[in-house]
């Protein structure tokens, strides 16, 4: 993973080389029911070129930081509550909207989750790449035109000349993908946000989109923030990765030290329910329990309720060889990140006071 | 597509004998006849001049001669004569009435569409604003008022005190003798109440629905994506949101076809205007069979013609509905 020299603590991830730094991001969406917050203060950062992936389960905040990011959430019933989006060392939240159309596409583009509803039905596929460069004002149409055949080309659509002209319901979810990911690298991006970008594909295809997305990312050399629910991806993909749970960046760590050791309980459980792991055994392991409602987190540390160390805890007091004090502090207190290692960071109680602060 | 439309429109031939079938059975089920206005109340007549006059009429034959006369003269466009006592041909009665009642009806349903549609769109965009909130109490307002008393209400204000506008008709008295220029102006100022009536009560409907179908676009995944590579909003709302939104629009103008028809007869008979409510009205009430079977026929196949068009218009509009048919 490429280190920023001169930056002390964090790797890559705080210092000034940062091309994106998302700082405490509180997120809080009105409903019929009232107030729900989405994001608790979520941090993180992408150095230039660098890939990092942003895992979690459906619900946990992932799409609402990539929308957050490009202020693509619609506000009402958005509400971005408090933090920094800070790009190229400048915050993204305060600029008028007109910069921030500049940014968007140019600078930091999306390539969204479903290609068969993300391309608008009435328009052609050629159409709609070529509104990339006339949005910048990168050239006029005729050569914008010519410009999103020769992209098609370069995401490897078939017949690109042909199915510019065509509409988007008469391709397959793979083309249609293409034409996206065509989109959203077409003015080189330093910056690519790819939301679930294979989940709606068939698994052939899935190998095929991540295939070219990889070859994309190293012929542009632009930095990527891969969201997905897909371990083997992050893991085959991303530099450093990131686990959120429930509005939060539970643990972030290079890729390689987070699969080898993972710190919090949520990713061990995580890591512990892939398939490839458990040669052998009858059933995966899953994590017991269920992600809580967003409108109803408990206090504390929101990995409690299903949380190992915590039944531990319970049990040991239980039988009476430890204190109530143990499992208090993770139903009192939400857990702030601490050290594991260069760039290692996690959110839990527990191994803070079992490995030690900062401790390896 | 030619293929398409031609399949439709010969599905239409049955469909509208079928309509006219019923129509006519339903007018016979009815009440009263023609002879009974003319005979019931009348010491006079008797049974042997019923019978002289339903013979006349042709009202003796069984019921599925008269169907068959009357549709053998429909093949050849001829709407038959009516009943009334003046005895003129059905095409005239409604000719000289069917373009006062269509030049309100055109002039109303546009000026609907051209407030509605930008209402609805700009109403969605800024949702929840002060001009979306205002937009919503107008139009409901328009809606619920009763058009007679609005109308009455409105003919008190610009017509007697004011004096600005005509209160009834279609023309003054002096029109004759009126220049070219001076005809149009008097026409105009006759129509500008019934036309703005007619559509401060119809443009709720339109509103609202663009403003939903609207609403409903703007959340799409696409706009979304438009609104990532950088699109400013004007050609986010415009070129991305609007024509999707529209669509639907383009049914309910087919479906309004046969709308532009139809007169409202309390509205005519405010407003002093020989149109096409006013002349079904008297029709009905005067059992002239004739005179109902054509409106109503004429009715029956503007609704067919409008759907036909509606969905034309949708397959050129949409493109996934045009290769759909075409392959």
């Amino acid at each position: 993973m490429p280190e920023t020299p001169g930056t002390p603590k964090t790797s890559g991830a705080e210092g000034p080389g940062a091309l994106l730094s998302v700082r405490s991001l509180k997120v809080g969406f009105d409903t019929e029911k009232g107030p729900v917050r989405a994001l608790f203060g979520v941090s993180f950062s992408v150095a230039p070129g660098e890939t990092v992936g942003l895992v979690g389960e459906s619900g946990c905040g992932k799409t609402v930081t990539a929308l957050a990011v490009l202020r693509l959430l619609q506000t009402p019933p958005a509400r971005i509550e408090g933090g920094e989006i800070f790009f190229r060392g400048e915050d993204l939240l305060p600029l008028p909207e007109k910069r921030m159309c500049d940014v968007r596409g140019k600078e930091i583009s999306m390539i969204f989750q479903e290609p068969m509803t993300s391309l608008n039905p009435v328009l052609t596929v050629g159409e709609q790449v070529a509104e990339v460069f006339t949005a910048h004002g990168a050239c006029g149409k005729r050569e914008a035109a010519d410009r999103a055949v020769e992209w098609l080309r370069k995401v490897r659509m078939p017949d690109p000349e042909r199915r510019a002209r065509e509409y988007p319901h008469q391709m397959s979810g793979g083309m249609r993908q293409r034409a996206m990911i065509a989109t959203a690298l077409a003015l080189s991006p330093s910056l690519v946000i790819a939301d679930e970008p294979t989940t709606a594909l068939d698994v052939t295809i899935q190998a095929q989109i991540m295939e070219l997305l990889q070859e994309m990312r190293e012929q542009e050399k632009m930095a990527v923030l891969l969201i997905t629910h897909d371990l083997g991806v992050v893991h085959d993909f991303a530099d450093r990765t990131a686990i959120m749970y429930l509005g939060r960046i539970v643990e972030i760590a290079p890729t390689r030290k987070l699969f080898a050791d993972p710190v919090h309980p949520y990713t061990q459980g995580l890591l512990a329910s892939l398939p490839g792991r458990n040669r052998g055994e009858k059933r995966l392991p899953s994590i017991p329990g269920t992600v809580p409602d967003l409108s109803a987190v408990p206090p504390g540390c929101p990995f409690a309720p299903r949380c190992p160390f915590r039944q531990g805890a319970i049990r040991r007091y239980q039988s009476g060889t430890s204190a109530q004090d143990d499992l208090a502090i993770c139903d009192r207190t939400d857990p702030s990140p601490s050290e594991y290692g260069p760039g290692h960071l996690a959110a839990c109680h527990h191994q803070r006071s079992a490995r030690g602060e900062g401790a390896r | 597509m030619l293929r398409y439309v031609v399949r439709r429109v010969l599905v239409s031939v049955p469909l509208l004998i079928g309509i006219s079938l019923i129509t006519f059975g339903v007018i016979n089920m009815a009440p009263g006849g023609p002879i009974g206005i003319s005979s019931d109340l009348n010491p006079k007549a008797t049974a042997e001049y019923r019978e002289r006059l339903k013979a006349y009429y042709g009202l003796d034959q069984p019921l599925y001669v008269q169907y068959g006369r009357w549709l053998g003269r429909m093949a050849v466009l001829d709407f038959g004569d009516s009943f009334s006592a003046d005895g003129r041909k059905v095409w005239d009665k409604i000719r000289e009435r069917i373009l006062v009642t269509l030049s309100i009806n055109v002039l109303s349903m546009a000026l609907i569409f051209l407030v509605a549609v930008p209402l609805g769109i700009y109403s969605a965009v800024r949702k929840g604003s002060v001009f979306d909130r205002v937009a919503t109490v107008t139009v409901f307002t328009g809606f619920a008022i009763p058009t007679f008393w609005l109308a009455l209400l409105l003919m008190i204000l610009f017509g007697v005190r004011l004096g600005w506008l005509p209160i009834s008709g279609l023309v003054s008295l002096e029109y004759d003798t009126l220049p070219l220029a001076g005809k149009i102006l008097d026409r105009a100022a006759h129509l500008v109440l019934p036309v703005f009536l007619m559509a401060f009560g119809g443009l709720a409907g339109i509103s609202r629905y663009m403003r939903s179908t609207m609403l409903e676009v703007i959340r799409q995944d696409y706009i979304a994506a438009a609104r990532s590579k950088g699109l400013p909003e004007r050609a986010v709302v415009f070129r991305h949101a609007v024509r999707n939104a529209l669509l639907p629009v383009i049914t309910i103008l087919g479906l309004s076809v046969p709308g532009l028809l139809g007169g409202s007869v309390i509205f005519e008979t405010i407003f002093a205007i020989p149109g096409m409510g006013q002349l079904f009205f008297q029709g009905v009430m005067s059992r002239d069979y004739p005179l109902i079977m054509g409106i109503l026929t004429i009715g029956a196949f503007l609704t067919l013609l409008g759907n036909i068009l509606a969905d034309v218009g949708y397959a050129l509009a949409d493109p996934r509905i045009k290769t759909e048919r075409a392959g």
